[in-house]
């Protein structure tokens, strides 16, 4: 009876360790690989210093530059997950809600950008944008201004450019969460009185926060993230986080301080998604990618 | 006893039925796992593997038309003469490279088309050099020797490259906007000029900005007094800007799109502009800045075919055939080879074989800076 207890209970450890392996192997060693790295120091020819420093967190978590970079990269991701909210609930909605034989096409549609690559997708907005681009053209050829508008490389065409990247993610997740409502529900508010948009805002509205509460994490954790947007659409002074860490380890070859810039985007990301787990729940986010 | 013979050793036991298969290939799964696959602080562990075989060559370059040139007129005809295969890489700028070797184990990367003799300093400073045997590039006598001695300066009298091209970064500006005449008056200082606000662009790289910051403030690039107006300079600059780019397809397509109206710029890449009808203006101000490229070999290469792939890229026809097709002057003394009517016409071109008027980075002044003046440049450039 005890063996066949303990039998029962290695079995899912046994069925779980070739994922357990390979999360150790691909995730957990090189994430501690980092950790090391951020106790070690940068020599003048560029070769790692060994041993135990506490140099590099001394430095990232005392000074004021990365702290308002950490702030700005924060607030870019907050604008972008504002504008994916608003912007990717009423197509969600419409997927959600419509009738059209072709729902499958449409959710397909929404699925086409990530056929292309993230990094095409954000160089086609110099072509759309840009001093001879498609839309400085159309005006000027319709009369509506002389000299073109210089729209690109500022802070809102890094925003921009993360919309397009993430409202897909955005669109499936409220989606998700629209379609596993009951009809009924809205029927029977409407039944009792309530005109549509009531209908809305009293029970599809808070139906729908879970999936707009994972579109939301996924959005801003992706954008905050990101370094590829603000070196393509950016100007001068705009950068992102990612961007220092990229510059500390490519540019200026300090791994030990790269590492513990990563280690501190990532604490931070990784709290967003435990707090966020602990009241809404991870699963919700699974179902978008069902 | 090394890695290497570790290995020989262990593929010897193997091949003489000491151990069997199974052994042999956890044997080297595990060494492989602990010395290619994780490298960092694991590599610690095992500090070398096998270097690339003999019968092929890892080269890796900066892609585009440069690469096609390299495919084109060296590596297929060496291939065919030696039976050795070029394994071709690219990459998309110096500090990117740098970052992937240092992750990587001695022999996975062999040979590269690097910038400048301060690239050189750094691999020095990572240990990563390795030491040519010149008796096997004939070829090398054929090299501009002030390309040559800064390389051997650093490395204690021998080299672990060879010079192949040079160039300059000078200013580039659009004549629709900017005449010749202004942008002679005003070199440098062309850049912070306050006219062009919103239309001015930049390298986003910090050596280059510092160097011009130098020229704009009146300095010396490679001995700088104040290095607090020049600073000043680089955030004029910034201010300024548009854009600063980090690629030379983005710089060209900035100039050709009429983006910006005067940057600093690769020469090569503006004599491709201007090839391509662009009416570009170039100009090397005073103490405007050159540099060359080399061939570099890293340190736990197969040597011999290195050194051979080196002396076959060195050959007169192959390196004025990849220079054409970049637009950069081969390394290549004009006063001992002839170097054909194309040459002498692009831009950067010294037909005295001296580089006299061009100034290059002093690699001990700037590598001894590096650490200091790269972090701070990345603060400056984000309004700091």
């Amino acid at each position: 009876m005890a063996a066949d207890i303990a039998g029962a209970r290695r079995t899912p450890w046994l069925l779980l360790s070739p994922s357990l392996a390979t999360i150790s192997l691909l995730l957990i060693v090189p994430m501690l690989f980092i950790v090391v790295y951020s106790f070690w120091l940068r020599t003048a020819t560029g070769a790692d210093q060994v041993g135990f420093y506490l140099d590099n967190w001394i430095e990232v978590l005392g000074d004021r530059f990365y702290r308002d970079i950490l702030f700005q990269t924060l607030l870019i991701a907050l604008y972008t997950t504002v504008i994916c909210a608003f912007v990717g609930y009423i197509p969600a909605y419409f997927v959600a809600n419509t009738r059209m034989k072709s729902k499958a096409f449409l959710l397909l549609l929404l699925m086409l950008p990530f056929w292309i690559s993230y990094i095409i997708r954000t160089m086609s907005w110099i072509n759309i944008l840009g001093t001879s681009g498609a839309l400085n053209t159309l005006l000027i050829s319709m009369g509506v201004i002389d000299d073109p508008i210089q729209m690109l490389y500022n802070q809102q065409t890094v925003v921009l450019g993360l919309v397009h990247y993430l409202l897909p993610f955005m669109i499936l997740n409220v989606y998700v969460s629209l379609d596993g409502i009951d009809k009924n529900l809205t029927e029977a508010a409407q039944s009792l009185g309530c005109t549509g948009f009531q209908a809305f805002r009293e029970v599809t509205l808070p139906l729908s926060l879970p999936g707009l509460a994972a579109g939301s994490l996924l959005c801003f954790v992706l954008a905050a993230g990101t370094y590829i947007t603000p070196i393509v659409l950016g100007g001068p002074r705009d950068a992102m986080f990612a961007n220092l860490v990229f510059e500390a380890i490519v540019t200026q070859l300090n791994w030990p301080l790269g590492s513990a810039l990563s280690l501190v985007l990532l604490a931070l990301l990784g709290a967003l998604v435990v707090i966020y787990t602990r009241y809404l729940g991870i699963d919700q986010i699974a179902k978008s990618f069902k | 006893m090394d890695d290497t013979k570790r290995y020989e050793r262990l593929l010897t036991r193997f091949r003489d039925g000491d151990i069997s298969r199974r052994t042999f290939l956890t044997a080297l799964g595990a060494a492989g796992v602990t010395a290619g696959v994780t490298g960092g602080p694991m590599g610690m562990l095992a500090k070398k593997a096998m270097a690339a075989t003999p019968e092929q060559v890892r080269f890796d370059g900066w892609g585009g038309v440069v690469s096609e040139a390299f495919e084109k007129y060296a590596f297929a005809p060496y291939t065919k003469k030696t039976g050795i295969d070029v394994v071709s890489g690219t990459f998309g700028g110096a500090d990117e490279y740098i970052a992937r070797v240092k992750a990587s184990q001695p022999g996975e990367f062999n040979l590269a088309h690097l910038s400048g003799v301060f690239d050189y300093a750094r691999y020095h400073g990572l240990e990563l050099t390795s030491e040519l045997n010149e008796s096997n590039i004939p070829n090398l006598k054929n090299v501009i020797p002030t390309l040559v001695e800064p390389l051997r300066k650093i490395t204690g009298g021998t080299i672990s490259a060879v010079p192949y091209d040079y160039g300059t970064t000078g200013i580039a500006y659009n004549r629709k906007y900017i005449s010749d005449d202004e942008a002679k008056a005003k070199g440098a200082k062309l850049m912070v000029d306050e006219a062009y606000k919103g239309k001015i662009g930049g390298w986003g790289e910090w050596k280059t900005r510092i160097w011009y910051g130098a020229l704009q403030s009146d300095q010396d690039p490679n001995n700088i007094k104040d290095i607090d107006a020049v600073w000043d300079m680089i955030r004029a600059h910034r201010d300024l800007a548009l854009k600063y780019w980090s690629s030379g397809a983005e710089l060209m397509s900035l100039l050709a799109e009429e983006e910006i109206y005067v940057t600093e710029g690769w020469s090569g890449r503006i004599k491709a502009l201007q090839d391509q009808g662009h009416d570009i203006g170039y100009l090397d101000p005073a103490g405007g800045l050159g540099w060359q490229e080399c061939l570099f070999v890293l340190r736990g290469s197969p040597m011999a075919a290195c050194e051979e792939l080196l002396n076959f890229m060195l050959e007169p026809e192959v390196a004025i055939a990849v220079a054409e097709g970049q637009s950069y002057p081969p390394a290549l003394d004009p006063q001992k080879i002839d170097l054909g009517e194309i040459i002498p016409t692009l831009p950067a071109f010294d037909p005295s074989g001296t580089l006299k008027s061009l100034s290059f980075f002093d690699p001990a002044y700037w590598n001894e800076n590096e650490a200091d003046w790269s972090k701070t440049f990345s603060r400056v450039q984000r309004g700091y």
